[in-house]
């Protein structure tokens, strides 16, 4: 566990980049520093490795002073990535990988082993190991850095905006890998971000800092969306928030109903007697379209109708209400399948479902306990959140990045046709 | 003109002499300039305040006649080589001090805080890091540097120090254009073989650079 005890940093000029920060980055998890720019979040990240000392307060890595140890040494033992990577350009990937083997003097041979076994671990072809940074693409060579961090395998990671350089489709793609990993590794991760969306998407802490180095509040994810703790993390978070949260409640928890679900083999005359829309779903009960009774054929069975493509369906077990919701929008009949992990048909919940299980999920949270804002001069911060709202935030589908794709129902679409 | 062949058969002893002679006068104070060179540019990166002072201090260094020079070292040094390898160190900072300097510059940020970040020493990331990727630039200044060191070696003969400059004066002095044209071309030729050695090790220092060069 990383402790932040009262720290400050205050620099000779009288700004003041950190102030009386106190906070907790338990071991094993993702602790996001979250916040505007000059918000002191890369600050507190480097009082960690002595890369800033604080000028008041004090940071301790399970209950150790920082201090106690020699710059030089301490960070040899903690992981580092940033933004641009920051690969030597003169050493070639696997030299970069095993730096701090080398400064930790391991022979050279285990060294390069295992590099190469990181190479393969962060999604990189070891063939590309006797390469130079420059002729990797950013993508790639912010894996080397994530993987030179991860070298000697420190308990400790710190990530200063490892993802912001690259564009939204590899950032998504970095964010899933580095999920995955974190899943299999639990490192202790700080983690930098200006990008809200991000903080959410990899955090299971969030720490929001404000202009002048003020922490303002320290929430899980779905805490922060829930409860923003003032007007400016209520701001930061942006208009959408209420939408976000819908990420955190499981598509488990809507009703979903068999209503009006034919197989293809029912003939017509029957599925006439259903309401406007009904779902054809095959042998195996895997979803192949809406077929809208206003417009069957004369006779015949309903999988020789025109049927209406689904557009994409929702995985019962982990896709959130906001996927659900999602699908039941863009649905021609305004209802959204439901499916298992194979893609065969769990049930479907129109809109009206949906919202009485949002509902339902938000009364059921616990109550927000007296929650005063963290700071006296409220309202005036509220007011510049516009121009703090994320950049370009990288569209969230659903909250289990790291998980396989559901399976691509979508491929079913007009098959009837 | 008439080129007399014979002399130079004659002669080839004296001339390799000369040349030998001239290499060392040219080459020994550029190897200097780079001593001083490298720590003084490692100073200028580290107090920016520094760098002007010492560039203004090299290049009013340079613009002193190199005769005015030797006056000046004469009285120290008598006649010898020292006199002549000092003014040529001096001048050589004015090329080689900027040239660390932007080789040292040349290290990006990302890559400067990361050498820290995964736990560089201030003085192994300088020998590990950023001196490696400076030496592209560093061996350009070296180069403009031996240059021009060898062809101004030759002034040196005004104190008996010249090298192949004493052909050039003697052959002046006899009315013998032949000894002139002789070491003229040996000096050029010093300079493109030096050059060339020089774009050679930094062949050999930059393998990443090579790297850089097939995939363009």
């Amino acid at each position: 566990m990383i402790t932040f005890e009262g720290v400050t940093k205050r620099y000779p000029d009288g700004t003041v980049a950190l102030d009386d920060v106190s906070l907790e980055c338990p071991t094993g998890k993702i602790t996001v520093f979250v916040g505007t720019s000059g918000g002191g979040k890369t600050t507190a990240l480097r009082t960690i490795n002595r890369m800033v000392e604080p000028t008041g307060g004090r940071v301790l890595i399970d209950g150790r002073d920082v201090r106690d140890s020699r710059p030089a040494e301490l960070r040899r033992g903690i992981g580092y990535v940033i933004q641009h990577a920051g690969l030597f350009p003169h050493r070639t990937i696997e030299d970069n990988i095993a730096t701090v083997p080398y400064l930790l003097r391991w022979n050279k041979k285990k060294a390069r082993e295992t590099a190469r076994e990181l190479m393969e671990r962060v999604g990189l072809d070891p063939g590309m190991a006797g390469r130079y940074p420059f002729q990797l693409s950013g993508g790639q060579q912010q894996r080397v850095g994530v993987a030179r961090a991860l070298a000697a395998d420190p308990p400790v990671m710190l990530m200063d905006e490892p993802f912001s350089a690259v564009d939204p489709v590899v950032r998504g793609e970095l964010q899933a890998e580095f999920l995955r990993l974190q899943a299999e590794l639990h490192k202790t991760i700080v983690f930098v971000t200006h990008d809200i969306d991000e903080a959410i998407k990899l955090g299971d802490r969030i720490a929001v800092f404000r202009t002048g180095g003020k922490l303002v509040q320290v929430a899980s994810p779905q805490e922060l969306l829930s409860r923003p703790a003032d007007d400016f993390v209520a701001g930061f978070i942006g208009h959408d928030r209420g939408i976000r949260r819908l990420s955190f409640i499981p598509a488990a928890e809507a009703p979903l109903t068999e209503r009006d679900v034919l197989t293809a083999a029912t003939p017509v005359a029957t599925a006439r007697a259903a309401g406007d829309w009904v779902l054809v779903v095959g042998e195996d009960r895997r979803p192949l379209g809406w077929a809208a009774t206003g417009a069957l054929p004369a006779d015949g069975v309903l999988g020789e109708a025109r049927l209406a493509p689904i557009g994409h369906t929702f995985t019962v077990g982990t896709d959130s209400v906001r996927a659900a919701l999602d699908a039941a929008i863009l649905s021609p009949s305004g209802r959204a399948v439901g499916v298992d992990g194979d893609g065969r048909l769990v049930g479907v919940a129109d809109q009206h479902d949906l919202s009485a299980a949002i509902t339902a999920a938000v009364n059921a949270a616990p109550e927000p306990a007296d929650t005063e804002p963290a700071d006296t001069e409220p309202a005036a911060v509220a007011e510049p959140a516009d121009g703090l709202a994320p950049v370009d935030p990288v569209p969230v589908d659903g909250p289990e990045p790291g998980e396989p794709a559901p399976a691509e129902p979508a491929s079913k679409d007009g098959v009837p046709d | 003109m008439e080129i007399d062949w014979g002399w130079i058969g004659e002669h080839t002893d004296s001339l390799t002499e000369h040349a030998l002679t001239h290499l060392r006068l040219a080459l020994f104070p550029v190897v200097f300039g780079l001593l001083i060179s490298l720590p003084l540019g490692v100073l200028c990166r580290r107090w920016r305040w520094f760098y002007p002072p010492v560039l203004t201090a090299a290049n009013v260094l340079y613009a002193i006649p190199s005769l005015a020079l030797y006056m000046i070292f004469i009285q120290y040094t008598g006649l010898n080589e020292s006199t002549v390898m000092i003014p040529l160190t001096l001048y050589s900072l004015s090329v080689l001090v900027p040239n660390v300097v932007d080789g040292l510059a040349s290290v990006s940020e990302p890559v400067r805080q990361a050498a820290t970040a995964v736990g560089f020493g201030t003085l192994r990331r300088l020998v590990q890091v950023e001196m490696p990727i400076a030496v592209p630039v560093v061996i350009a200044g070296v180069r403009v540097a031996a240059v021009s060191s060898i062809s101004l070696v030759a002034i040196g003969q005004l104190i008996g120090q010249g090298g192949l400059g004493e052909d050039i004066f003697r052959g002046y002095q006899l009315n013998f254009p032949t000894q002139i044209l002789a070491a003229s071309v040996l000096i050029v030729l010093l300079a493109l073989v030096t050059d060339a050695l020089l774009v050679a090790v930094q062949w050999l220092l930059t393998p990443w650079a090579r790297a850089r060069g097939r995939a363009s």
